[in-house]
């Protein structure tokens, strides 16, 4: 408080220097970011509307209870928290390689990118698994009087209200549920995952550059510091999206 | 990029254990929140409750969620360190979102309604096929 209230008093707009006191790069990527948070908020309020248009709609403690290698035990949302934890890991991590890039410290800086990146990538690791399991998962669904295995596509949704059926082994039968759920689960976990995909290209970027001595050339780090505002607002993203779609 | 170089831009960073100190406090907080989320999206699962009892639950765990975003924005983006003026020129767009938000939900709640009330029985049944006319 005590610093902000004396940048209050310095002049700002009297030329010369920044009046937002960020150089030009970043003050762009807080209004990228700032625009990117409005295609997402649009995205999940569109979500929602159809949600709220339905009568029904999956429980997704329900929909997410698998777990690699676990077989069918019925573990809610025990995947999707790893994920989550990962991601804020992974964010952690950034924050520390920009942490580091303030001081200098190349090491520091190269260390911590590269377990920003292996966060990266266990995660889109993870979703692969995830989209993979919903896929190709095979949930008994009553159509037309018949049960059959379904899979969780865009076109296809087997979670719906519970059938009077008994199923084979004991398993729970549904009838279809509402389709947008597919739609909207892979569209924007899908979109959220570009993001991260590209976070990571970004994040390898700027570790080559590091390693390459670019930035100890240019003197300063702040290649880093952009790049870690783009890998908070991945995580930032997924706090949304895992709300949107796991918790609620 | 070497042009900025140029520019006078001061020196906000505070430096030291004092900034990795902060980040470990952040992460705690943000994985307990996280915890706490978690637990209160099972609790919902593992009882039946009254449709109300999980209404509050769910308006629990979206504040909880604003809060983390609140704590990653403010201290992983540093954007609690920064200018005033661009701390608003980020925040006050994003009030829209108010806005947007309370009108895409009551639409969608009007929408269902409708329905209801002119396509006859309740659509518990068949969401699929309803759905389809009116996707997007």
């Amino acid at each position: 408080m005590a610093t902000a209230h004396a940048q209050m008093e310095t002049k700002w707009w009297s030329g010369g220097k920044s009046p937002f006191n960020v150089e030009y790069g970043k003050l762009m990527m807080w209004y990228f970011l700032m625009s990117d948070a409005f295609t997402f908020g649009a995205f999940l309020i569109s979500y929602g509307t159809i949600r709220f248009s339905q009568n029904y709609w999956p429980d997704p403690n329900q929909v997410f209870n698998a777990f690699p290698l676990a077989g069918h035990a019925n573990l809610p949302l025990a995947f999707v928290s790893l994920m989550t934890f990962i991601l804020i890991v992974s964010s952690v991590t950034m924050v520390l390689a920009v942490h580091a890039g303030h001081k200098n410290d190349k090491q520091g800086v190269i260390k911590w990118m590269i377990w920003t990146v292996i966060g990266g990538l266990a995660f889109l690791g993870c979703q692969a698994w995830e989209w993979t399991h919903l896929i190709t998962g095979d949930h008994l669904t009553l159509i037309n009087g018949e049960v059959k295995e379904l899979g969780t596509t865009v076109t296809m949704n087997p979670w719906g209200p519970a059938a009077n059926v008994a199923g084979h082994d004991g398993h729970h039968v549904s009838t279809p549920g509402p389709v947008a759920f597919g739609g909207y689960f892979f569209g924007i976990t899908g979109f959220h995952g570009f993001h991260v995909l590209s976070g990571v290209v970004i994040n390898i970027v700027m570790l080559v550059m590091a390693i390459n001595g670019t930035f100890e050339r240019k003197g300063h780090y702040w290649m880093i510091e952009k790049a870690g505002l783009y890998w908070h607002f991945v995580d930032l993203v997924w706090v949304f999206v895992f709300l949107c779609f796991y918790l609620i | 990029m070497e042009h900025s170089v140029q520019e006078i831009t001061f020196h906000h960073e505070p430096g030291g254990d004092e900034v990795v100190k902060k980040i470990i406090k952040t992460t705690v907080i943000l994985s307990v929140i996280t915890i706490i989320e978690l637990g209160l999206g099972l609790l919902m699962y593992a009882f039946p409750m009254a449709e109300v009892l999980k209404l509050f639950l769910k308006g629990v765990i979206v504040i909880l969620s604003l809060a983390k975003a609140f704590y990653i924005v403010g201290v992983f983006m540093h954007l609690g360190d920064e200018v005033k003026n661009l701390i608003m020129t980020i925040v006050l767009p994003l009030l829209l979102f108010i806005w947007f938000i309370a009108a895409f939900l009551y639409e969608g709640n009007s929408w269902k309604t409708l329905r209801n009330t002119y396509n006859g029985a309740p659509a518990v049944t068949a969401p699929a096929e309803q759905h389809a006319e009116g996707k997007h």
